[in-house]
């Protein structure tokens, strides 16, 4: 009996033990997930940190588009003035100062816009996290949206995001996330997202996201100071305005991080400066977490064969017990 | 086969007496005031009632009341482990009364999700195959728990069906009552673990201390631990409550604090071997508060082990009972560490829980305490061995 429990032990829980340490250690290549990639006809944005003048134009756009109400954090009840992204905002621009913020875009004396928003991961942790599917990407835009029907609201997105994108309404009793979800519904009549359609120096641009791949070579290869021509609304739109190009810095903001994103941006700070999360992965924490997932439960085999095990010496277990009880009653 | 002895010394037994006393009265107040907060939560929302904000999303009502409390509620877990899988009957005594207690753990920290769930009207979701999203740690959690619970139930319903006299259905039932014990081992190990691992894909959110591809293997040992030592709790607390001689358990006791000293060595061997690995040991130092807090953690392991290790002390329900709260203390402060203290999103964002939230917490537990209570004066729970006197 002995023998038997010490075979049970080796057989079953040791057999748990090993697909646990391989999942928590990654080394089951068979079962690894890597990143998702970018679909064939994915849409994207192009943020150009450097064209912005911070008018907010796309701020309000997008309030309108989406009937998100204002909000009010002077205390004037003059205008709507969100502090960041929250529960009735989809998009905000920051802004970075630096010393007598006399030069824009420059992180020394200077000062430069950021418009914070859903980057549209390519492969998006949201997703990846929602037990039942109230965050999808879209197969062939990759536009990644939120369906509060489904929602239950147990906010793994927002803890899960790396990008602190998603956020929860905590101030109603019948609350959701807010995120922006690429004005899907302009999209399905034909249109392009608000914000970009009502930016003026096309600051945020919309395209294919190859197109956007070789607009950001285009302007990576200008030289600074020199005059360009800048496309506004969608990369292809022909409206275009010349002004000379500004000194980018070198990352690329999106590319890599986490896998690419959809969103992109361009910028002639530091992205830290403005308080985005620099030096991330190109292995999608998406991926660690499934790969995990799956290495323990996938086709629920490995906890089929620890049940088996246990069901084994349960029975045996319960059997001697209550046999000795029943006898003695 | 000696160790059966006790087993036939100790048939379970309701221990009887009144229900109305000072502290259930105490508890119930508890309760009631838990209850008005939570009507608020669903009038006006949880921004009313809590502080959780958007970089601190899970407060205590998802930390304490659902990660640590189902910690506290892995008496039945560890018991059934040791007794039925390990085929060890000198605890099969205690496994009822262990039962009992994750049985009410389990079953409210389930209801409290709802509380927190901000559209908890669609929680069916997490059940229903159409909205199913298997790679999400948290649907494997969430429909774990859940499985759970009704496992629980049904491992429990011998004790009702003795109680009333269904003597057919109780034979029928313990005939494949063994499957359910195999699913009461397995499901517990799966979303206990999956409590760390719902933290990997935070990444860089939590700090490095606790950040590890291990969380899984972490929280299933501190799992198992708190199994053990609530046991210890519980057994101490029921024999000062109801003024019970507990003689009889304490060798099981002893052997549980042997188990648990092992079983804390291998997480603290594991734990400072997958620091070294990934060279974050010196944030064990230079790491502020995190620092302090991972401190008071190491320790509050290292006393029950440095405590347990010696044969003398286990034999000593003095010692015993210090040992297992510290480890107790130490598991909740891990967990409350890993997802709290060790949350990482800016200068700008705090967290503390209000004061109704925390009440709303202490009611769940009153709740939970009250209503072990009550079982086990009304059914056959305890060992029965005789009280002291009175009562």
């Amino acid at each position: 009996m002995t023998v038997n429990r010490r075979d049970f032990l080796r057989g079953g829980l040791g057999g748990a033990a090993a697909v646990t340490a391989c999942a928590t250690l990654g080394v089951d290549p068979a079962e690894a997930r890597g990143n998702l990639t970018v679909p064939e006809n994915a849409i994207g944005f192009l943020y150009d940190s450097t064209l912005c003048i911070g008018c907010k134009a796309c701020q309000s756009a997008c309030k309108t588009a989406n009937e998100l109400p204002f909000e009010d954090n002077t205390g004037t009840g003059l205008w709507d003035t969100p502090l960041d992204l929250s529960g009735k905002t989809y998009t905000v621009i920051k802004m970075y100062q630096n010393g007598t913020s006399e030069h824009k875009d420059k992180a020394v004396d200077g000062f430069a816009h950021l418009k914070r928003q859903c980057l549209h991961c390519i492969d998006p942790s949201c997703v990846s996290v929602c037990p039942v599917q109230a965050m999808r990407k879209d197969p062939v835009t990759g536009v990644v949206s939120y369906d509060a029907d489904a929602c239950i609201g147990c906010r793994y997105c927002v803890a899960g995001c790396p990008f602190g994108v998603p956020q929860f309404q905590y101030d109603t009793p019948f609350p959701r996330i807010a995120k922006c979800q690429f004005c899907k519904h302009i999209l399905a009549k034909g249109g392009i997202p608000a914000c970009a359609q009502h930016c003026p120096t096309g600051a945020t641009l919309f395209g294919s996201y190859k197109a956007l791949t070789a607009e950001i070579e285009r302007r990576k290869a200008m030289k600074p100071g020199q005059p360009n021509l800048f496309p506004r609304r969608t990369v292809d739109s022909g409206d275009t305005h010349e002004r000379p190009a500004a000194e980018y810095t070198e990352q690329v903001y999106g590319d890599k991080e986490m896998g690419g994103t959809q969103v992109r941006y361009l910028a002639g700070v530091p992205f830290d400066k403005f308080g985005m999360p620099v030096g991330l992965p190109e292995r999608s924490y998406a991926s660690v977490s499934e790969t995990m997932q799956h290495s323990l439960y996938g086709g629920l085999i490995a906890p089929a064969i620890v049940l088996a095990g246990l069901a084994a010496a349960a029975w045996r277990g319960a059997r001697e017990l209550h046999h000795d009880e029943d006898g003695h009653e | 086969m000696n160790n059966r002895s006790s087993v036939r010394a100790m048939p379970s037994r309701p221990v009887g007496g009144r229900l109305v006393g000072l502290f259930t009265v105490a508890l119930s107040a508890l309760v009631g005031v838990a209850v008005y907060f939570i009507y608020q939560r669903f009038v006006y929302g949880l921004g009313a009632v809590t502080n959780i904000n958007n970089a601190y999303t899970w407060g205590i009502w998802v930390v304490w009341d659902v990660v640590i409390a189902t910690g506290f509620a892995c008496g039945g877990y560890a018991m059934a482990f040791v007794t039925y899988i390990l085929n060890r009957g000198e605890y099969h005594p205690l496994v009822r009364s262990a039962l009992t207690a994750s049985l009410f753990g389990y079953t409210l920290g389930g209801l409290s999700v709802l509380i927190d769930l901000g559209r908890y009207w669609n929680f069916w979701h997490i059940l229903s195959p159409a909205y199913f999203n298997t790679g999400s740690v948290m649907f494997e959690v969430a429909a774990c728990i859940t499985l759970y619970i009704l496992v629980l139930w049904i491992e429990f319903s011998p004790v009702a069906l003795e109680h009333y006299g269904f003597k057919r259905t109780n034979k029928a039932l313990n005939s494949v009552l063994f499957l359910f014990i195999a699913l009461g081992v397995l499901l517990p190990s799966m979303h206990q673990s999956s409590l760390g691992s719902l933290l990997v894909v935070m990444g860089f959110h939590i700090h490095p201390l606790w950040q590890t591809p291990l969380l899984p293997v972490l929280f299933l040992l501190t799992a198992l631990c708190m199994g053990f030592a609530v046991v210890i709790l519980e057994v101490t607390l029921a024999a000062v409550g109801f003024k019970r001689d507990i003689h009889a358990e304490l060798p099981i006791l002893s052997k549980l604090g042997q188990i648990i000293a092992l079983v804390l060595v291998v997480f603290l061997a594991l734990r400072f071997g997958d620091l070294a690995w990934r060279n974050a040991l010196e944030s064990v130092f230079n790491s502020g508060i995190r620092s302090v807090m991972f401190g008071i953690e190491t320790l509050l392991f290292a006393y029950p082990v440095w405590v347990l290790a010696q044969p003398g002390n286990r034999a000593r329900l003095s010692k015993l009972f210090p040992a297992a709260f510290s480890m107790l203390a130490g598991a909740s402060l891990y967990r409350i560490d890993a997802f709290l203290v060790a949350n990482e999103r800016g200068p700008a964002w705090h967290y503390f829980p209000s004061a109704p939230e925390i009440l709303v917490t202490t009611g769940v537990i009153a709740l939970e305490v009250l209503a072990y209570i009550v079982f086990v004066k009304k059914f056959p729970i305890l060992p029965g061995h005789p009280a002291v006197q009175g009562r």
